[in-house]
């Protein structure tokens, strides 16, 4: 009990926890917007290694950060692109698409650091983001260390989950990307183009996803390694169903995650190892299946989710 | 102007076979680009890929090998997605395939090889089929995308892998490694060739190939099958049970991936690691798709991954271009072949006058 008490109490867990969610929010954002507008995306785990390593590599040949981030954005609205054109233009099937993206932008972001740097053992270092130490909040006993010494993409990340639900809930493009996911009918009867739509929701949701792979080798490290995404983005999917659609639900489950992964390391250093560190590890995956079987029933899914659409089409 | 797009009813054989092929090629020729960035010639590199691949009986022999794994997890994706259930588990069922293998083979039960290897199969079979059939269930009882949760599943079993090989079924003879105690001789694939990789896993996996071809074209498993994947609400108005249907799919789709464990580990390996397959479930994907989901056309999709990452491989130590290559030419290959299966549902006519477009 002593345990629980001392590692809830302490800010540092805090810190940490928001600092795993960072990746994830922006996962389960991007993952969010495709979705609402009627495609699943499973090249996000894909667009996670691709925005990793070149929002990496920008930053590595002199580009900035914020150039580096802008790199890693872009990178993920190319791939995010051509997931729209297979699946949106083409009306091919979405799952298999997305495992194509995912192949292919972890092989091609592979195999560019291997030919951009041949010859390395250890991977080179970037000056990442450093913590914004904001005057006066920052200070403040507890909540200062927990939220406010974060790194200025966790804020953005933060920021962005405000801006979507906007979006999404009080704006005209809002209203028709939740039409476009739910009844393409009713945009086409309206004069709106089904499929420019839904290119767009595609890319911009594929940006956010790489900006997520961005804070991992930009923010929480100082390097890119091979494998270093570790199904992150998967998790992102899952995330989705659990948060119903919702962008203030998408946060929730992204802390709640967070939580639970810093929770799991500093459980195993106080216990010691009583438990295999696996079973932590499987956790979060459990947990996860057992919520999307939970929310499976009651969840609104968009509709319109996984079905292609060409204009003129009779229902 | 426009273009418009006429559903096919059915596409050819030639046409599909073409299809495939043009795919491939097309990967080949995306490919050209990387290498040209890597400062090296494409034609030359493609050369050193083909000779790697297929330049020697050892060289055939290391393809053929990879292939096998790919064989199975082909054909378990391709009889899942026949059925449009989506199953992106082939890599969790490979390994509690191998696991169950392990498990079986390793000292638990003793008996004459005859009996030995088949009971280990069928342990394979009945674990790997279990992983599928647990998600389709709880699709059917609770509407819970299978997609997601195969893919989740996938971590999970790797993670229960790991867990074990460093614990209770740890080789206390592997000098710390994490790998599992290992099979007994008699639980072991024979080899095809002596002193050559080949085994017995490769007739297994043509083997479940001809046998699903048959399934499929000829039992009335089959067709309600393709009745299921065609139109799920139609199948039920026309009396198919479709549930049962569904579970059998899983049960031996799932059932495929648990083979290719127990090939890797009773052909290959001898014991189970966490790195027993470098992603063969996900390229089972691919496989399936290049095939059109064909069976016997799964056997031709394997050699030619295997052979693209066998041969790469050998281009790679030979140029030091990087063997990621193989990865970029399979994910171009299956992005292709979908492009391609775009021509296989429709034929794209060009119209000189406005016309409405129209498509189902």
């Amino acid at each position: 009990m002593d345990v629980l008490i001392e590692i809830f109490g302490s800010a540092n867990f805090w810190a940490a926890a928001i600092r795993i969610a960072t990746p994830l929010i922006f996962g389960v954002l991007g993952a969010l917007i495709c979705e609402r507008a009627g495609v699943l995306n499973l090249g996000i785990e894909g667009i996670f290694v691709a925005g990793a390593m070149a929002g990496w590599l920008a930053v590595y040949l002199g580009a900035g950060l914020w150039g580096g981030v802008l790199v890693a954005m872009l990178t993920g609205a190319v791939f995010g692109l051509l997931h729209a054109l297979l699946t949106v233009i083409l009306g091919l099937s979405q799952h298999v698409s997305g495992i194509g993206i995912t192949l292919l932008a972890t092989s091609l972001s592979y195999f560019t650091y291997r030919t951009a740097l041949p010859n390395v053992t250890s991977p080179p270092r970037i000056v990442p983001f450093s913590p914004l130490n904001i005057p006066g909040l920052s200070d403040l006993p507890f909540i200062g260390p927990a939220l406010f010494q974060q790194t200025p993409l966790t804020f953005l990340a933060l920021a962005f989950v405000a801006l979507v639900a906007i979006v999404l809930y009080r704006t005209p493009l809002g209203l028709a990307i939740r039409a476009v996911g739910d009844n393409p009918a009713s945009v086409e009867a309206q004069g709106l183009s089904v499929r420019g739509l839904r290119i767009g929701a595609v890319v911009a949701g594929s940006a956010l996803m790489a900006l997520g792979g961005a804070f991992l080798t930009m923010s929480a490290f100082d390097a890119f390694f091979f494998g270093m995404v570790n199904g992150r983005g998967w998790i992102c999917i899952a995330l989705v169903v659990f948060a119903s659609w919702q962008p203030g639900k998408a946060l929730l489950g992204a802390l709640l995650f967070g939580a639970f992964d810093a929770f799991q390391i500093r459980l195993q250093a106080e216990i010691g190892q009583v438990v295999p560190g696996q079973v932590f590890l499987m956790l979060p995956y459990l947990l996860s299946i057992v919520a999307l079987v939970l929310v499976a029933r009651r969840a609104d899914y968009p509709r319109a989710l996984l079905q292609p659409w060409f204009k003129g089409q009779r229902h | 102007m426009s273009f418009r797009l006429e559903p096919r009813t059915d596409a050819s054989v030639a046409l599909k076979l073409s299809v495939s092929l043009g795919a491939g090629l097309a990967a080949l020729l995306l490919v050209a680009v990387p290498v040209l960035f890597a400062g090296r010639n494409p034609i030359e590199a493609y050369g050193l890929i083909i000779q790697g691949a297929f330049g020697s009986l050892f060289a055939l022999s290391e393809t053929l090998n990879r292939a096998t794994p790919l064989i199975l997890t082909g054909l378990a994706a391709a009889v899942a997605f026949r059925a449009k259930l989506w199953n992106i588990g082939a890599e969790g069922q490979l390994y509690i395939g191998a696991l169950a293998a392990v498990l079986v083979g390793s000292g638990l039960l003793q008996m004459p090889p005859a009996l030995l290897i088949p009971t280990v199969m069928i342990a394979g079979f009945l674990a790997g089929g279990m992983m599928m059939v647990l998600p389709t269930i709880l699709k059917q009882r609770f509407g819970a995308d299978e997609v997601v949760i195969t893919l989740l599943l996938n971590f999970v079993v790797i993670l229960l892998v790991q867990m074990l090989i460093e614990g209770p079924l740890k080789d206390p003879l592997a000098m710390g490694w994490p790998q599992s105690v290992p099979l007994l001789a008699e639980a072991k694939f024979a080899k095809l060739v002596p002193r050559l990789r080949m085994h017995w896993g490769l007739i297994v996996g043509i083997g479940g190939a001809l046998i699903l071809w048959f399934m499929v074209r000829k039992t009335v498993l089959g067709f309600e099958i393709k009745a299921v994947g065609e139109n799920r609400a139609a199948a039920r108005f026309a009396g198919i049970p479709v549930d049962a249907t569904m579970l059998k799919v899983a049960l031996i789709s799932g059932g495929l991936a648990g083979l290719a464990g127990v090939s890797e580990v009773s052909g290959v390996k001898g014991y189970l690691s966490a790195d027993l397959s470098p992603g063969f479930g996900y390229s089972g994907i691919v496989v399936a798709m290049l095939a059109g989901l064909s069976p016997v056309g799964t056997v031709f999709a394997a050699i030619f991954v295997a052979a693209v990452f066998v041969g790469a491989d050998s281009m790679s130590r030979a140029t030091g271009i990087s063997n990621y290559l193989a990865d970029l030419v399979v994910a171009l290959s299956l992005l292709c072949v979908l492009v391609g299966a775009f021509f296989l549902r429709f034929r794209v006519r060009y119209e000189p006058a406005a016309a409405p477009v129209a498509g189902e």
